[in-house]
C-alpha cells in the first residue's frame, strides 16, 4: 500500500536552518546537512529545503549545499526559493536535487511550470501555494505570503496540474506557525479536486494534528518544520503513533 | 569499475552518489568501450521514453546495452526502456524483457509517488529484504507483470516492481532513494 509521507522542511538562510513564525522572526535551528542526515535516519520520507534568502548571489551557495546534502542522504529531497528559470532548475537538479519547488515565479509566469516539466519531467515540479482564507475565500498569496493575488486557490491548483506540476505543496498561512493544526478544509478541498499528490503544510503542533489531516483529507503527505527541529515531535514517535491510529506510514 | 550509462535522462548523479555511499567507485560514461569493460553497468533514468530511446539510438547505445554480458541494473525509466514497448509516446523499447509499459488508469493519483511495499519478491537482488519493506517510487507508467517479473507492487493494480532476465536486472522503484532498504538492494547488485 502506498504510504502517507512525513516531510520535514528546512528553511535555509545563509547556509543555516531557520524557522519563521508567521513568515517573520527567524530563529536559528542548526546545520542543514546534519539535520537532513538525522531526519533520514529517523525515518523521514522526504525532505524539503527552502532557501529563504534566495538571491542571485546565493544561488551558487545553495547549489553547493545541495551537493553536500545529495552526497549524504538516501531519501528524496526538494529544493526551492527564488527559482525563476529553467537554468536555475538545471543548476539545482544538476547538484543532486530530486525535485524543485516554485511559488511566486509560477504565479507570475505559469508557463514556467510547463517549461520545467517538459525539460525535467513533471515528477520534479512541486508547485508551492501559499493560501489565506479572507473574505470567505481561499486566496493565493505570493512573495513569501506578503502579497495577495486575485487567484482562488482551487483554480490555481487545477491550473498548476494542467500545466504539468507533479505535486502541490499547500501552505495555509492562517495556520502556519500557530501550531493549532493543519487547515483541514482547504487541504481536503484541494486534494480532492486535483489528481496529483498534495502535501499539507502549516500548523503542525501535535501528533494528533498529523492524524487529523490524514484522516480528514486525501493529502499524500504532511510537512512541518519547527516541531521537528526543536525536537518536540520525533519522527519515529510520530510514525509509530500514526500507524497505531490506522494510517499507512513507512516505519524503519 | 562500475559504469553508469550517460544519456539524456535525469537522476544519474543520485545513482552515483548512492554507489559512492556504499563505498564503490563509478564512472558516468557513454563510451561503448568503457561500458563493455565495466564489471557492472547501471542504466538509470528519469525522463520521457521516446526522447530517451531516440537519444540511445543516436549514440548507438541501444546496441551496446543489448550486447552487455556483465550484470546490468536498469532503474525506473531504465527498466521501462528494457521492456518491449512503452505507451509513453508509443515507443518501441529495447525488448530485453517481454513486457509492455502502460499508463496508470486515473482512478487514483498519478504519478504513483512515494513509498510502497511489495506484494511478492524473489531473486538475488532482494536477499535480506522483506515484502513489508517500503521503497520509493515515482512513475506514471507501469511495467506489466511478465515471466521476467521478480517483484510486484500494488498501486491501482498489481505491476512489476522489479524484473530479471539473465544478466539484466531492473527496478521500477529508486533504490538510490530508498533509505536502508534501497542501500541493501543496491549492495546486493554490486556484490553479484
Amino acid at each position: 500500500m502506498l504510504k502517507r509521507r512525513i516531510i520535514p522542511c528546512l528553511d535555509i538562510k545563509n547556509g543555516r536552518t531557520v524557522k519563521g513564525i508567521n513568515f517573520v522572526n527567524l530563529r536559528d535551528a542548526g546545520d542543514p546537512v546534519e539535520l537532513a542526515a538525522e531526519y533520514a535516519a529517523q525515518g523521514a520520507d522526504e525532505l524539503v529545503f527552502l532557501d529563504i534568502t534566495a538571491t542571485i548571489e546565493r544561488r551558487k551557495t545553495l547549489a553547493a549545499l545541495v551537493e553536500r546534502i545529495a552526497g549524504k542522504i538516501n531519501i528524496p529531497f526538494t529544493v526551492g526559493g527564488g527559482i525563476e528559470s529553467v537554468g536555475d532548475v538545471s543548476l539545482l537538479i544538476g547538484a543532486g536535487a530530486d525535485k524543485i519547488t516554485i511559488n511566486s515565479s509560477a504565479v507570475r509566469n505559469p508557463g514556467l511550470i510547463s517549461e520545467i516539466a517538459s525539460e525535467f519531467g513533471s515528477q520534479c515540479v512541486v508547485v508551492a501555494i501559499d493560501t489565506r482564507f479572507a473574505d470567505n475565500e481561499w486566496i493565493v498569496y505570493v512573495d513569501g505570503g506578503r502579497t495577495p493575488t486575485n487567484l482562488f486557490t482551487r483554480d490555481w491548483a487545477r491550473k498548476a496540474e494542467e500545466l504539468g506540476a507533479g505535486e502541490i505543496l499547500l501552505t495555509s498561512m492562517n495556520s502556519d506557525g500557530t501550531r493549532d493544526g493543519f487547515s483541514i478544509t482547504v487541504t481536503s478541498d484541494v486534494s480532492s479536486i486535483v489528481n496529483i499528490p498534495v502535501i499539507a503544510s502549516g500548523g503542525a503542533g501535535t501528533l494528533e494534528h498529523f492524524r487529523d489531516v490524514f484522516w480528514n483529507s486525501s493529502c499524500s503527505a504532511a510537512l512541518a518544520a519547527s516541531v521537528f527541529h526543536f525536537g518536540e515531535i520525533g519522527i519515529r514517535d510520530l510514525k509509530e503513533y500514526l500507524k497505531k491510529e490506522g494510517i499507512a506510514v513507512r516505519t524503519c | 569499475m562500475i559504469a553508469i550509462v550517460k544519456y539524456n535522462a535525469g537522476n544519474i548523479r543520485s545513482v552515483q552518489n548512492a554507489i559512492a555511499r556504499l563505498g564503490y567507485e563509478s564512472l558516468i560514461t557513454d563510451d561503448p568501450e568503457e561500458l563493455r569493460k565495466a564489471s557492472k553497468v547501471v542504466f538509470p533514468g528519469v525522463g520521457e521514453a521516446s526522447s530517451a530511446m531516440n537519444c540511445l539510438r543516436r549514440q548507438g547505445l541501444d546496441t551496446v546495452i543489448l550486447s552487455l554480458e556483465q550484470p546490468v541494473l536498469g532503474i525506473c525509466l531504465g527498466l521501462q526502456l528494457l521492456c518491449s514497448h512503452s505507451e509513453e509516446n508509443d515507443t518501441e523499447c529495447l525488448g530485453v524483457f517481454d513486457a509492455r509499459v502502460r499508463l496508470f488508469p486515473p482512478v487514483d493519483k498519478v504519478p504513483h509517488m512515494g513509498w510502497n511495499n511489495f506484494l511478492t519478491l524473489k531473486g538475488d537482488l532482494f536477499r535480506g529484504v522483506g515484502i513489508e519493506e517500503d521503497v520509493y517510487f515515482v512513475h506514471s507508467y507501469y511495467p506489466e507483470i511478465s515471466s521476467a517479473t521478480t517483484a510486484t507492487c500494488d498501486y491501482i493494480l498489481p505491476f512489476s516492481a522489479a524484473m530479471q532476465r539473465g544478466n539484466f536486472y531492473a527496478t521500477q522503484f529508486h533504490p538510490e532513494k530508498s533509505a536502508l532498504t534501497g542501500d541493501r538492494i543496491l549492495k546486493n547488485f554490486l556484490e553479484l
